[in-house]
């Protein structure tokens, strides 16, 4: 299929970026949404032109990196799946494709569709631990953790750290990254011990690192690739209220 | 030249390790500020190391080319982890986990270093679970496992699909509490270039800032390399596409031995390449194994749909190859039966290179819901690729290169041939033989990193207190920066007319077919003229856009696909020389008549480590003989 790729270009951090348009001829439907830009990029490179920079490295879903604004959509407009995994079987022949990156301001662009989302290690960094050091951990079985939470936390555990939350909320909150960390650990016998440092640790640096409030319009649950849940904001505003 | 020291220590097997760390130096908590340790990876081995080095006081810098240590690769396992705790009172104990890696790894692995790993893989298990990593639990709230192929007890702990990325997290947890604290600091969207050896140790690195392109200088007292594999040699491989050898080879280049390069283990369960352009192959868990049912159609180019094909017209060919393994026999048997059943004819899909993997019988017996409870994630990620849904119709699939046994040798105290260089994880060659067992490998890179190298690496640095900080302006670090940039200039000029991507594709091709799943002389030979000529084409015909300066992902490429060039020799060079076949290696020269593997341990048992002498010289090759003094060399058998 042929397409019409309106790309956000940006030489770096300091430069104002715009949008160019590319043509592309032969699309294949089985052809993912990186192996496109991949496509592009070829041609790009042997014609003596400057390649699109974005992120990626597993290709599967699993590692985060990529994460790119199709048509209004973080990660495009199929819920549930990251940028690597979006087919092109999804796009029409003849369509117009808007691409852009992350627009959130604590995750300034780098260049063209790749942006520095470290302030999400920040936050992790404040408190996203359990402080148990190498050598002291009891034996595995000796705590024994209820299936159900065990399972709660494991679906909030699975958030890949791709900002597509940020990315969607109109406030750039950061609440359901955050919320599924707190909410893993909070589920958890051994996460309750410094729950309370945690939390404020945690609330505190993503406050300081400037995202917004949540608004409560569910935008980043709806745009979230993992489907992590709404209801974690509510665990995560429950134990910040217990911590003080 | 190097002489090979594997530093195994006295005494019986299952004391050895106690009476190491008993007798081994210490440096005092007061001394270990002042020794920097640069850690190279933040997978699973580097960010366990880097936070246990952390704990322990040392000054820590750690390095990673994502821009978060939490992207490593190690977080694309998704099966499971092993552990030796029984807790399913079905026989398991450290022995019998130290056993079934040593078989699995076809006897070419190294029996002290191997039953270690098995005796801190309990350890392994209570560290992840204290840092709040979500394993599967059972009702009464204990922990759950499942069995992982090749072998016949349940020991393997797991995270529905997603193990790898929870314990990953687990440690990039633990990382995190140092970087809190001070003790570590993190450098990611850095690419270490060369290593530093100042008077024949190891003393730091040069990296490239991948954002603004700056060449840097770091030192330190040792360096340790967590750098992951190399499977992404074959282009297509389930890695992450960019995970490659570069840290490893400059190691190697650097005078550290590489060892058993040749060994790779060629997954059998993964989707199947859909179209050309594709840039990577996905694993389908090994643990589907343990429900799914592989079969082909008995009749060749049969193209009825799979569910119309009657019970007894299908060929379960594991189950009728193997009666006692089944479908759980190891990967690299695994892997060799798919191919023959393909190239007799009778494989299934598009392309012919496919088999089915059938969970028919499994969601009949044990009903939809426990299915994908076991699978869920993974059956979503099948459908989200192929569009097609595993639990109406088998899913498809067909090998593809997934993990490197081979890669820098190591001493039992995971030190390369280089003093103060170390390799943990997929990087060093140790614990995996000749093949792999699933669910190993992320207990070898956690237990190397937690549990063995801060105990080792003291050995080390207990005579390095009183080396003061190393500084960044000896000539031997502005010689590496120099060459460092030198090659990156080089890369530039070329300004010929082919992309990196391009001839590391056309790189893998020759891999796969040539050093793939199953080789022979005339291939291998063939391998290797191909390759050289490629290598040449290479330096003639690249075209690299940019320059060093700001973010240039093409330069990041054209850098690895070099290297991979260079190590794509040194394969070809260790597989021609090993003429046996053993685990992953097969030669077709060397077989039984009914077609498995034959080894020959009069002449083959020995680690195959070589050294580099020099642009354009055939590397030297050195043997270190492997003693088996407990288990007895026995023929691999699966039947
Ligand atoms: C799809 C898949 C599924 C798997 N499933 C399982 C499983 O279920 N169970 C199991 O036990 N094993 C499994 N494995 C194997 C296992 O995941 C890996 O062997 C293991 O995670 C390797 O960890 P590592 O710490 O050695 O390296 P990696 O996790 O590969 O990390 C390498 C690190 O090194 C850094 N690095 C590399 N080169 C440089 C450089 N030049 N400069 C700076 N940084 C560099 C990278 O940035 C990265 O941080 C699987 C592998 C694959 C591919
Ligand atoms: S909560 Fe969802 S969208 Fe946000 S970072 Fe995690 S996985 Fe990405
Ligand atoms: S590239 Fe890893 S999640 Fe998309």
């Amino acid at each position: 299929m042929k397409l019409t790729l309106k790309i956000w270009r940006q030489k770096d951090s300091k430069s104002k970026g715009r949008f160019e348009t590319y043509h592309m001829e032969n699309v294949s439907p089985e052809m993912s949404f990186l192996e496109m830009l991949d496509a592009l990029n070829k041609r790009l490179v042997e014609e003596g032109g400057d390649p699109v920079a974005f992120d990626h490295d597993c290709r599967e879903g699993i590692c985060g990196s990529c994460g790119i604004y199709i048509n209004g959509h973080p990660h495009g407009p199929v819920p549930g799946i990251t940028t690597c995994h979006l087919s092109m079987r999804y796009f029409n022949d003849g369509e117009t494709l808007w691409v852009e990156p992350w627009r959130a301001k604590p995750f300034p662009v780098i260049k063209d569709l790749i942006v520095d989302r470290s302030a999400f290690d920040k936050i992790q960094i404040a408190g996203g631990f359990i402080s148990v050091d190498t050598g002291s951990a009891p034996e595995a079985n000796s705590i024994p953790v209820r299936k159900q939470n065990a399972d709660m936390a494991f679906d909030a555990a699975i958030c890949i750290g791709c900002g597509a939350c940020v990315a969607a909320c109109k406030n750039a909150s950061a609440m359901l990254f955050v919320s599924a960390k707190i909410s893993q650990f909070a589920l958890i016998p051994q996460g309750r011990i410094e729950a309370k440092e945690r939390v404020r640790a945690m609330v505190e640096k993503m406050d300081e690192l400037g995202f917004g409030n949540c608004s409560n319009t569910g935008a980043c649950e709806a745009e979230c690739p993992k489907k992590i849940k709404i209801s974690n904001i509510a665990r995560l505003n429950r134990e910040y209220y217990k911590a003080y | 030249m190097t002489i090979l020291n594997s530093k195994i220590p006295e005494g019986p097997l299952s004391e050895k390790w106690t009476r190491y760390k008993e007798n081994v130096k210490l440096v005092s908590p007061a001394n270990r500020k002042k020794l920097d340790i640069i850690v190279i990876g933040t997978g699973i081995s580097g960010a366990a190391a880097a936070s246990a080095l952390g704990e322990l006081g040392y000054n820590v810098k750690v390095f990673c080319y994502q821009d978060s240590p939490r992207r490593a690769h190690s977080v694309a396992a998704q099966g499971g982890i092993n552990a030796a705790k029984n807790y399913k009172n079905d026989g398991d104990s450290v022995y019998r986990l130290f056993y079934d890696m040593i078989k699995g790894g076809d006897y070419r692995s190294r029996e002290a270093n191997v039953y270690r790993a098995a005796e801190v893989s309990n350890q392994v298990i209570d560290h992840f679970t204290a840092l709040g990593v979500p394993f599967a639990r059972d009702y009464g709230g204990t922990l759950d496992t499942r069995s992982f192929g090749g072998v016949q007890v349940s020991r393997t702990f797991y995270a529905k699909g997603q193990t790898g990325q929870q314990c990953l997290l687990g440690c990039y947890s633990s990382l995190n509490r140092q970087i809190k604290k001070g003790t570590v600091t993190m450098f990611p969207r850095r690419e270490m270039l060369d290593l530093v050896v100042i008077e024949g140790r190891a003393r730091g690195i040069i990296t490239r800032n991948l954002i603004t392109g700056e060449i840097e200088r770091h030192s330190a007292h040792a360096v340790v390399l967590a750098t992951g594999g190399y499977g992404t040699i074959y282009y297509l491989s389930t890695l992450a596409v960019n995970s490659n050898p570069s840290a490893a080879w400059k190691a190697y280049k650097r005078g550290a031995l590489f060892a058993n390069p040749s060994f790779i283990q060629i997954h059998p369960t993964c989707v199947p390449q859909l179209n050309d352009y594709q840039s990577k192959l996905t694993l389908m868990s090994e643990s589907l194994r343990n429900d799914g049912r592989m079969w082909v159609p008995k009749t060749k180019g049969d193209t009825r749909n799979p569910n119309e094909i009657p019970e007894e017209e299908r060929d379960y060919f594991l189950e009728r190859r193997y009666p006692a393994y089944g479908n759980l026999v190891p990967r690299d048997v695994g892997s060799r039966a798919v191919k023959e059943r393909c190239d007799a004819g009778y494989g299934v899909g598009k392309t012919g290179l496919a088999v089915y993997l059938d969970f028919r019988d499994a969601i009949k017996k044990q009903g939809k819901k426990a299915i994908e409870d076991k699978y869920g994630n993974l059956f979503e990620l099948y459908k989200t690729i192929t569009g097609k849904d595993p639990y109406e119709e088998p899913m498809m699939i067909y090998p593809a290169g997934h993990y490197t046994m081979g890669g820098l040798w190591v001493d039992y105290e995971l030190m390369t041939t280089i003093p103060g260089l170390y390799a943990i994880g997929e990087c060093n060659f140790s614990d995996h033989g000749a093949n792999r067992l699933g669910a190993s490998s992320l207990m070898q890179a956690a237990g190397d990193g937690y549990f063995i190298l801060p105990n080792t690496i003291s050995n080390y640095l207990a005579d390095q207190i009183k080396t003061p900080r190393i500084p960044v302006n000896l000539p031997e670090f502005e010689e590496s920066e120099r060459s460092s940039i030198e090659r990156l200039e080089k890369l530039l000029a070329v300004n010929g007319r082919e992309t990196a991507s391009s001839f590391h594709k056309r790189l893998g091709k020759i891999m796969w077919d040539y050093v793939g799943m199953v080789r022979n002389e005339e291939g291998l030979t063939k391998a290797l003229s191909q390759i050289r000529e490629l290598r040449e084409e290479f330096w003639k015909n690249l075209k690299v856009p940019g320059s060093i300066n700001g973010l240039n992902q093409e330069l990041e490429k054209a850098g690895r696909v070099a290297d991979f060039l260079e190590l794509a020799e040194l394969l070809v060079i260790d597989a021609l020389n090993r003429k046996e076949s053993c685990g992953a290696h097969f030669r077709e020269e060397y077989q039984t008549p009914d077609g498995e593997p034959l080894r020959n341990d009069k002449e083959y048992a020995y680690v195959a480590a070589w050294e580099y002498t020099g642009h354009g010289n055939p590397p030297v090759l050195h043997k270190e003989e492997l003693k088996f003094e407990v288990v007895e060399m026995k023929e691999r058998s699966y039947k």
